[in-house]
Order: structure tokens, then C-alpha cells, then sequence
């Protein structure tokens, strides 16, 4: 019978059939983060438990640690009681750590893929939803909470039920200028935040295969704000090329073994889905948000909509999405005045993001009375920013560089939007307060943030001559 | 984990689209306070406004909801991050039940490993309960018979996964179950080292 590539990832790591479709499904890397780290190792600990296989589980510091610059572990002071547990419990777990200022260090998300932690074909867990980002590389990957994450540690499996799978298919290519992030903000604008739910997502389609390996991490970061848990691409020779000569990806003779594997892990042809979906891509403008949820996502031509035209609970819901925004219906979204742009999170940080920015920047001035971050997905990639001249082309324009974490996506390590401002950033939620209580958040591409920096308000380049 | 046999009580309606994790608990809280002390602090957002008085169209802090056990709530709720503290919220707050048309898949799962019960139930279901115990009247949810009664007697069944029912009826413990399968998961991981060495050598 053909099968999904999702078919083949499942089957590929069930230890044990159990009752009614459950099985323990076994979980070949576990990653985990300042934020969810700590309690479920310490979980373990507490029920005289020890790790299964310490040698599959990485950590590193991201959610709740400073971004300024000079900062360490402490600088953010709630976050240093964090910072300190997971350096102690992971030392005690025997667990590898990625430190502050170390090669390594960074959003968990982008660390991963980056050293090679995460391969295709295997089973990914965090105790963070954005884990979903690492199947952009073909690895079946999902976010868990703290009792999940203590389960895989203690027993290197889950006891998982297996999702339904809807394939989104991407037809013909993207225009130029339009990126990954616009791709996958159209998408759950058209979709809506629930069309996911329940389900495990593959991307394919010509305008999924012509993306490089980073717009690929990007597009299925965002899939669990379609609702689903786990998104995926199948790896190819882009995923094999990118992944050789990684830290700990397999090297000589065992990395060849392991790709021969990999090329096998595709959907066949008459795989059935239980949903499908088709986007043309040349149908897909620069996209941004202009609610309270990212299926509020317009072109950057359009406008805000009108909750009289909608009838039943939906209109309250548009009606208090404006009004937490601050914005009027029926108004054009692009001219809307900005006091902040944040470039960075597991969405967009990393080397190709900040280099798409940095071509609409160079020359440029960050327009007067706007705050704009540029915040390095890992240490890594703010080295080689650094390395090719990329910092200084922002701080000459007036951006500031900061320090590599969550930073402002999440607003854990004390980097706010105060409120009522209103902020360009590439993140990928913009749910109420997510940036700081009343801070008002547009989601956007890396070159529509760095568009809207220069501009003052809410443009992509088109406008800046 | 506490089992989850039957609970009474008034039913607190939010009846929104799409609420999320972050609304129910937000980021600092997590960072700062054990799971035992974020009740007081679940849907801040919502109940509190900008300047920090407390908003007077919150249901939460309308006198015939308090320590209400069920929350009534729309679509996706529970949606966006993995945050398992939003369960200890709702617990903290007191809530033992959430019926919405729809969950956020880690939130539901979340919920399970709590013993909490999600329950879906249609939306045009859930608003009609909403209407019947808006002054506080008490609705009954029995895991046992799988029922839901509303104030008015009307009975309602519902179905849940029996492996889910199973452990929150008897608040059975995952990791417990697991550890006695470890020969079981041993065995599979001598074999997928010689399939998949490259898995391994890390």
C-alpha cells in the first residue's frame, strides 16, 4: 500500500502497539530549554527516576535569558534561577549543555537543525510548540508538555495516538520578494489557526522543493499556528548537502549510509491524505498580520476587516481584535505608524533571514522614533553575521544588535513592547500580550520588517525607492 | 493524579474563538512562580485591564462563577504554546473540566497527564449549557457513564479514547505504565542500533 512520508516516519519508531490505535513510539533526540528543561528534569529526579539515554537529550539557554549586550546567564534576574537549574540538572542528568556565549548556544530551534542534532527521519521532541520547525529538515518533530517531557526522559518513548495527515501542496513558485514566511502567514490566513488540529502536516509542491534548507525551517515553524503539532518537507539532496559536515550529524562512510536512508523518506506516489490542500504560490503577496491571531493575515495591500459583515461570535472576535490593535476597519493595513521592529526568533533569525534584511537596510536609516532589534537566532549564526559585515550594516542604520534567545517573540527575559506600542516583528505569534501586556504585534517577513524599520510604518520595499 | 469519576458544579462561559495558552497564563509567571502558585494569575488578561482594575465583564471574578469546576469555552482552545503550566492554572483555579467544540492538540494532551478532562461537545451544545447555567446553576460531568447533564436534566453522552478514560477514571500514572515495557523498548533499541547506527552515534 503506498504510504505518506509521515506513514513511513511513524511506523519507522513504533516500539509497541497498545490498546486502540496507541502505541509507544520511540524518541530518538530530546531537546530541551531554560523555560521547560528544569521541571521535567528535575520530575525525574523527584520519582528516583534517572534519564533513559542521556546521551539523545541537548539543552541549551534560550527563552528566559538577557539579550543586551555584555549579558550572562544572571543579567535577566528571573531568568538566572532558571539559567542555574538547568546548568545544575543537566550536569547531574549528564546531559550535554550549550552555555551562554558558547558555539552552540541559541533558540532551540535554530540550534538544533544548525549543529546537527536534528536529522531527517528521526523523532524530535521539546517541551516548546515551535519544535515542529525542525521537520522542515524531514524529522517528525512536535512540541510536548512538562508530563511528556518527563515520560521521554524516563522512558525514551511516548505513548502517542497517530494524528490524521493533510498534505498542503504548493504549486508553480513564489514571485520575487515574497518568502517562506509570507508563504506560511497566506496559508494560515486562508486555512484558519484550527484547520490543523488533529492532524500531522506535509508541505510539497515545486514552490516548496525550490526553498532552501533555512525557508524550510521557517515554513514549518509556524505550522502549529495552523494547529497542528507536526509539519514536514521531504529531505532531498538541498537537505543532504546542508546537513554534511554538521557537528554531530553522522560523518564519512556512516553520514553515506545514513543519506541512503534519507532518500527513501518521501511520500509515494498514490499515497492517500486524509486532507489536501493547494495554494498556488504566485497567488502569494508579502503578507502581514493585522489581529490578535496569525490567521489574521492580509496581503500588505489589503485592508482590515469590517466585523459587520460577519455574522455570530466571529464579529466579536474581529471587534475586539481592532480594538485591542488600535485600528479602524476597512483601513488599509500598509502606512499604519510602528514604534518597534523585531527581527529575530525561531521563525526568522537566522543567516539567510538577517541577510534578507540587511539588503533592504544597507544605505538606509531606522526612521526616527522607531526602535528596531536585530536579535541572532544562536551564537553561531551571530558570529557569522558578524563575520561578514552584517552587524554593522544594521548598526550603522541605526538598529541594534543584540544578544541570541526568544528575546521578544515571547517576552520571557524581560524584552517587552511597551504597551499600547506597536510592533513590525517576524515572529510568529501575535496573540494579546504575547510581546508585553497591551504591546501590539504585526507578524512579517525579515524584508517587510526591515522595510517597515526604515519607513516608519508598515511597507515593504516597493515604497523605499 | 487525582482520578476524574464525576464532578458537579457551576460552569464559568468564555465563549471565544481561538483562546490561547498565552492568554490563559502568561510567559513571566512561568518564569517566576512554582505550578502550585499560578491560579491567581490564569486569564490575567482577561480580567484584569490595562491599568490593572479588575474588568467587570470578566466572568471569572463574577461571584456565581467562582471555584466554578467546568469551563465552557469556543473552537481551538488552548491553541499556540506547549506551556503545561496553563493547566496548572485552570487547576489552581479551581477547574476540573473544559468542554469546548475543539482543543489545541498539546493543551489536550496536557490536560490528560493533569488529570483534567477536555471534552468536546458541539459549539451550538456548549453555548446552549452556557445559557442554562448562567447564574451559576450546577451541571454534572460522569466520566463513569460518559454524560453530561445539564441543569434542565437533559443528558447528553459523550465519547472520549478508552486508554484516556481508563487512566483518568483510575488517575493512573504513563511513565508507571512505560517503565514495566523498558525489556520491551531495551530490545528495540539493540535492534535499531544495527538499522540506524547513525541515530546512535552521537
Amino acid at each position: 500500500m503506498p504510504r505518506t512520508l509521515f506513514d513511513k516516519l511513524w511506523n519507522e519508531h513504533v516500539v509497541q502497539e497498545l490498546d486502540d490505535g496507541w502505541v509507544l513510539l520511540h524518541i530518538d533526540r530530546h531537546l530541551l530549554h531554560d523555560l521547560s528543561g528544569p521541571p521535567a528534569l528535575e520530575e525525574v529526579a523527584a520519582r528516583g527516576l534517572q534519564l533513559h539515554d542521556s546521551s539523545l537529550a541537548f539543552a541549551t539557554v534560550d527563552h528566559a535569558v538577557a539579550s543586551q549586550p555584555g549579558r550572562d546567564g544572571t543579567t535577566y534576574v528571573p531568568g538566572g534561577k532558571l539559567w542555574t537549574a538547568l546548568k545544575s540538572r543537566t550536569r547531574a542528568a549528564n546531559v550535554r549543555m550549550f552555555d551562554v556565549g558558547q558555539p552552540g548556544q541559541g533558540i532551540v530551534h535554530v540550534m538544533g537543525p544548525e549543529l546537527g542534532i536534528v536529522l531527517p527521519g528521526l523523532t524530535v521532541i521539546c517541551g516548546d510548540s515551535h519544535t515542529c520547525t525542525n521537520g522542515g529538515l524531514g524529522a517528525l518533530a512536535f512540541g510536548v508538555g512538562s508530563s511528556e517531557s518527563t515520560h521521554a526522559l524516563a522512558t525514551q518513548t511516548l505513548r502517542q495516538r497517530k494524528p490524521r495527515c493533510m498534505r498542503i501542496r504548493c504549486d508553480k513558485q513564489l514571485n520575487d520578494g515574497v518568502t517562506a514566511k509570507d508563504l506560511a502567514l497566506h496559508i494560515i490566513g486562508r486555512l484558519g489557526t484550527a484547520a490543523g488540529v488533529g492532524l500531522a502536516i506535509e508541505y510539497a509542491g515545486s514552490a516548496v522543493e525550490a526553498l532552501d534548507i533555512e525557508s524550510r525551517l521557517t515554513l514549518c515553524n509556524l505550522t502549529i499556528e495552523l494547529g497542528a503539532r507536526c509539519g514536514l518537507i521531504a529531505p532531498d539532496e538541498k537537505t543532504i548537502d546542508w546537513l554534511r559536515d554538521r557537528k554531530f550529524a553522522p560523518k564519512g562512510t556512516a553520514f553515506e549510509a545514513a543519506a541512503k536512508h534519507w532518500r527513501t523518506l518521501r511520500t509515494d506516489e498514490d499515497a492517500a491524505f486524509d486532507r489536501e490542500e493547494v495554494i498556488d504560490a504566485t497567488s502569494v503577496p508579502p503578507t502581514v498580520t493585522w489581529g490578535t491571531s496569525p490567521e489574521h493575515a492580509i496581503s500588505i495591500d489589503g485592508t482590515t476587516p469590517d466585523p459587520m459583515e460577519v455574522e455570530g461570535s466571529g464579529r466579536e472576535t474581529l471587534r475586539a481584535a481592532l480594538d485591542y490593535m488600535g485600528l479602524a476597519p476597512n483601513a488599509p493595513i500598509a502606512g499604519t505608524p510602528i514604534d518597534w521592529v523585531f527581527i529575530g526568533s525561531c521563525a526568522n533569525s537566522r543567516l539567510s533571514d538577517l541577510r534578507v534584511a540587511a539588503e533592504v537596510v544597507k544605505g538606509r536609516r531606522v526612521a526616527p522614533g522607531v526602535r528596531a532589534w536585530v536579535v541572532p537566532g544562536s551564537e553561531a549564526v551571530k558570529r557569522a553575521a558578524e563575520a561578514e559585515g552584517l552587524r554593522a550594516l544594521f548598526e550603522r542604520a541605526g538598529f541594534e544588535w543584540r544578544e541570541p534567545g526568544c528575546s521578544m517573540c515571547v517576552a520571557a527575559n524581560g524584552d517587552q513592547v511597551p504597551p499600547g506600542q506597536r510592533a513590525v516583528s517576524t515572529s510568529n505569534r501575535n496573540f494579546v500580550g504575547r510581546q508585553g501586556p497591551g504591546a501590539r504585534t504585526h507578524l512579517a517577513s525579515p524584508a517587510v520588517a526591515a522595510a517597515s524599520a526604515i519607513a516608519g510604518h508598515i511597507t515593504d520595499r516597493r515604497s523605499l525607492g | 493524579m487525582t482520578p476524574f469519576t464525576t464532578v458537579v458544579g457551576a460552569a464559568v462561559p468564555l465563549l471565544m474563538d481561538n483562546v490561547d495558552t498565552d492568554v490563559v497564563i502568561r510567559i513571566e509567571r512561568l518564569t517566576a512562580l512554582s505550578k502550585h502558585e499560578l491560579g491567581p494569575y490564569a486569564f490575567e488578561v482577561l480580567r484584569h485591564d490595562a491599568d490593572g482594575r479588575v474588568n467587570a465583564h470578566s466572568p471569572f471574578d463574577q461571584a456565581q462563577f467562582k471555584q466554578a469546576p467546568i469551563l465552557l469555552t469556543g473552537p481551538n482552545f488552548g491553541c499556540g504554546s506547549s506551556r503545561e503550566g496553563a493547566v496548572w492554572a485552570l487547576q489552581g483555579l479551581g477547574i476540573r473540566c473544559v468542554i469546548a467544540p475543539s482543543f489545541g492538540d498539546i493543551f489536550y494532551s496536557n490536560c490528560f497527564q493533569n488529570g483534567v478532562l477536555p471534552l468536546r461537545l458541539p459549539y451550538d451544545v456548549v453555548k446552549r449549557l452556557a445559557a442554562q447555567t448562567s447564574d451559576g446553576q450546577e451541571m454534572t460531568v460522569d466520566l463513569t457513564a460518559c454524560t453530561v447533564t445539564a441543569p434542565n436534566g437533559d443528558a447528553l453522552s459523550f465519547e472520549v479514547e478508552a486508554p484516556r478514560r481508563r487512566a483518568l477514571l483510575l488517575g493512573l500514572d504513563d511513565i508507571g505504565m512505560t517503565l514495566q515495557q523498558d525489556g520491551v523498548i531495551r530490545a528495540w533499541q539493540n535492534n535499531d542500533r544495527m538499522r540506524r547506527p547513525w541515530v546512535w552515534s552521537i
